[in-house]
């Protein structure tokens, strides 16, 4: 008040009218058309005359398929029980959905196979360190992620393959390939496949580029003879015909034969996507990496690799997935993958019923569905955090 | 047994030619001395049908096939552990025998001559007589297959099964109509959902398949069998030792079950005075020494598995939950085929 009792009388005046602001008014939320739920399900859902025919089909789609599902997967679902009864149609379960008890009765064998019981201790520990690898490589912050890499590409090989298959001379019995089943086949026969195939397909792909004619030739067979015959040819060929030409003794072991067959088959598919890579580098990348100096390898390392490895990243990881549900047709060759375990258990008569086979593949399908589903979602982020060069 | 016809033949093509190429191999392996040097048996076995050949929830081979290999290695090693079960397909499963991957195969195979003859092994008897029959509703009030006139029949696509209808129902003159499906699950779901008057496959699988139904009691399996499948296991051409001991293990079964002797009284019947059952167990003889074994090889099948009869219960008959009954595969002293030679 003091102020205003020295200013002038026209001062004084147009401080009481106090047209300007003095301090910033905040500003007003969005209309609710455009923000919030509301503005999202706009934008997202009703943008355009198609989105809007999509959205409602969308919509339709769910409500029709949704509530029976659920109901057949939890609501009707059988979660215990000893055998079939358990899952027949009687007066106190009118309607059966999905058996439940018959997974968790043969969720052990889905897991384990013919692995012995008394070792299974074993496959948990391997499960165990292939997580531990994973988590410690895929998890950004994770420390020191050197020893990481070096435990997951080598300590853990190493230590899984004695873990598995056994070595007397520590104590742990031998358990042949053919009692190894189940889920732990799928994971050793897509985990080989997947850490094999990406050096042996680069290798092939740099092969097939070459100035060498030699080099390029034979890496031009490799890639078009394994790619031009199906899977099932190349692990039936591996399985059936290899032994009639090799001595009874030096025979390899089906699983062995198996895992040579898919790594090869991967390796084919892979250096054809990390060639596209190289493809796409342009030329000047490479007369740039020779013109400061760089021998071939150390261009390749440095420059070249590096870039192409990003730009093909969605395809290996589309060739990783496709992989990992092709681990199925090991069952060709008489292996007991995860499917497999599944098919097997479902024809058994004790737990026979209408609705064993289907609770089976419903089971099978989410498993694989997980599987995949968080392969995809790790290549996503892997991408968005190395493309930010080629963002859109 | 649900093979494709073509693939068959396929494959039959490249395993003569492989078998032929590599029979001099085969014809010089002393299987026995492999098998024991080795310690364990190999068998081919099948890893997806009930009652014949199946893992059961701890891992463990369960089956009609898989316990006559239990008897071949308890005959050899007096310990039926001493085994490996190799799962074949119906693709791989000769190639396997023929390359030596295993030593016997058992594998739900059916007895034919171009198998016998053209394959390079030798079938060595027949531990289950099998053949197609008809499931159809009780309702349908249907007593014998020849009452299936002009019925919609539900089948697997492209199996001798699919064929063997077809000749069928020309040679008994009637109209057939087929409702084929790529695997014999969709063909059971379709006849169970009333898509079908009846459902055809080997009798073996049919009371396995009515399982499967929403009421397995409506259903029955009609008497007429329209089909031979005499199943039984195999081995490679060649070696006539190991060929006699695979042979007579499956005797040995079934004349136990002549004789009475069973797992549970084998160690009495030891005593036996009646002859046939001291030649039988070994007390009298050495006919388990002519085949290259010890003479107490039967009594060794029979204390660790039992008679035929016994193990054909427990894994289809009457304890398991097919329940097939014996019919052709009752002793012929009961109206059925097991019938084997003396032991003298």
């Amino acid at each position: 008040m003091d102020t205003a009792d020295t200013m002038p009388a026209t001062a004084r005046r147009a401080a009481e009218i106090a047209f300007v602001r003095a301090a910033t008014e905040e500003p007003l939320p969005p209309p609710l058309t455009q923000s919030g739920a509301i503005g999202w399900i706009r934008e997202n859902l009703f943008s355009t005359p198609l989105n809007i025919a999509l959205t409602l089909v969308s919509i339709a789609l769910i409500v029709w398929v949704m509530p029976p599902l659920i109901q057949y997967m939890f609501i009707n679902a059988v979660w215990t029980g000893a055998d079939r009864d358990a899952c027949l149609v009687s007066i106190e379960h009118p309607v059966v959905g999905a058996c439940w008890a018959f997974v968790r009765e043969r969720f052990a064998y889905f897991i384990y196979g013919f692995y012995p019981i008394s070792e299974r201790w074993r496959v948990d520990a391997f499960l165990a360190m292939l997580v531990v690898g994973i988590v410690w490589l895929a998890w950004l912050r994770a420390p020191r992620r050197d020893i990481g890499a070096a435990y997951f590409f080598v300590v853990m090989p190493a230590v899984s393959y004695i873990l598995l298959s056994g070595w007397p001379l520590i104590g742990l019995s031998k358990v042949e390939t053919s009692f190894w089943g189940g889920l732990l086949v799928t994971v050793v026969v897509a985990a080989v496949g997947i850490v094999v195939s990406l050096p042996i397909g680069i290798l092939l792909a740099l092969g097939r580029r070459s100035q060498m004619p030699a080099v390029r030739l034979f890496s031009v067979i490799v890639i078009e003879f394994v790619r031009g015959v199906p899977l099932i040819t190349v692990l039936f060929m591996a399985s059936v015909m290899l032994p009639l030409f090799v001595p009874d003794t030096w025979s390899p072991d089906k699983l062995l034969r198996a895992l040579v067959g898919v790594a090869l088959f991967t390796s084919a598919y892979m250096a054809e996507v990390v060639r596209a890579g190289l493809q796409a580098i342009p030329k000047g990348q490479y007369e740039g990496a020779m013109a400061v100096g760089l021998g071939y390898w150390q261009m390749m390392r440095l420059i070249v690799l590096p870039q192409a490895l990003r730009v093909t990243i969605p395809n290996i990881v589309n060739s990783y997935i496709s992989l990992f549900k092709d681990t199925t047709l090991v069952f060709i060759v008489g292996i007991f993958d995860f499917l497999r375990t599944i098919e097997a258990a479902r024809i058994d008569p004790k737990w026979a019923t209408p609705t064993t086979s289907t609770t089976g593949y419903a089971f099978a399908a989410v498993f694989y569905f997980i599987c995949c589903y968080l392969m995809s979602r790790y290549a996503r982020n892997m991408e968005a955090r190395l493309a930010t060069g080629h963002k859109r | 047994m649900g093979d494709s016809v073509i693939m068959k033949r396929v494959f039959a093509l490249t395993i003569v030619a492989a078998a032929a190429a590599f029979a001099a191999t085969a014809a010089s392996a002393q299987t026995l001395n492999t098998v024991k040097s080795r310690g364990v048996l190999h068998c081919g076995a099948n890893g997806t049908l009930a009652g014949f050949g199946l893992p059961d929830a701890q891992g463990a081979w369960t089956g009609l096939d898989v316990d006559f290999c239990r008897a071949l290695a308890a005959a050899i090693f007096n310990d039926p552990a001493k085994i490996k079960f190799v799962p074949l397909t119906a693709k791989d499963r000769f190639t396997a025998l023929q390359s030596g991957d295993v030593d016997v195969l058992a594998r739900n195979t059916t007895w034919t001559s171009s198998r016998d003859t053209q394959l390079g092994l030798n079938f060595t008897g027949v531990n289950y007589y099998d053949g197609q029959g008809f499931m159809v509703r009780k309702a349908l009030k249907v007593n014998s297959a020849l009452e299936l006139n002009d019925a919609a029949i539900c089948v697997q696509q492209g199996t001798t099964t699919e064929l063997n209808l077809a000749d069928y129902f020309r040679a008994n003159k009637m109209k057939l109509k087929t409702v084929t499906f790529a695997s014999a699950n969709e063909a059971v779901k379709a006849y169970d959902a009333g898509r079908c008057d009846a459902y055809t496959t080997d009798a073996s699988g049919l009371y396995a398949e009515r399982l499967r139904t929403v009421k397995p009691d409506d259903h029955i399996v009609l008497p007429e069998i329209i089909s031979k499948e005499p199943l039984g296991p195999s081995a490679r051409h060649g070696d006539d030792q190991w060929f006699d001991i695979v042979k007579w293990t499956h005797y040995a079964m079934v004349i136990a079950e002549e004789l009475n002797v069973t797992k549970a009284n084998v160690d009495e019947m030891v005593k036996s005075d009646n002859p046939e059952i001291k030649r039988l167990l070994g007390s009298e003889g050495k006919h388990g020494e002519a085949l290259g074994l010890t003479n107490d090889w039967a009594y060794r099948i029979i204390k660790h598995l039992g008679n035929y009869g016994e193990i054909f219960e427990k894994n289809v008959g009457q304890a398991s939950a097919l329940k097939i009954s014996r019919g052709l595969n009752a002793l012929w002293t009961k109206g059925g085929l097991q019938y084997a030679p003396p032991i003298r």
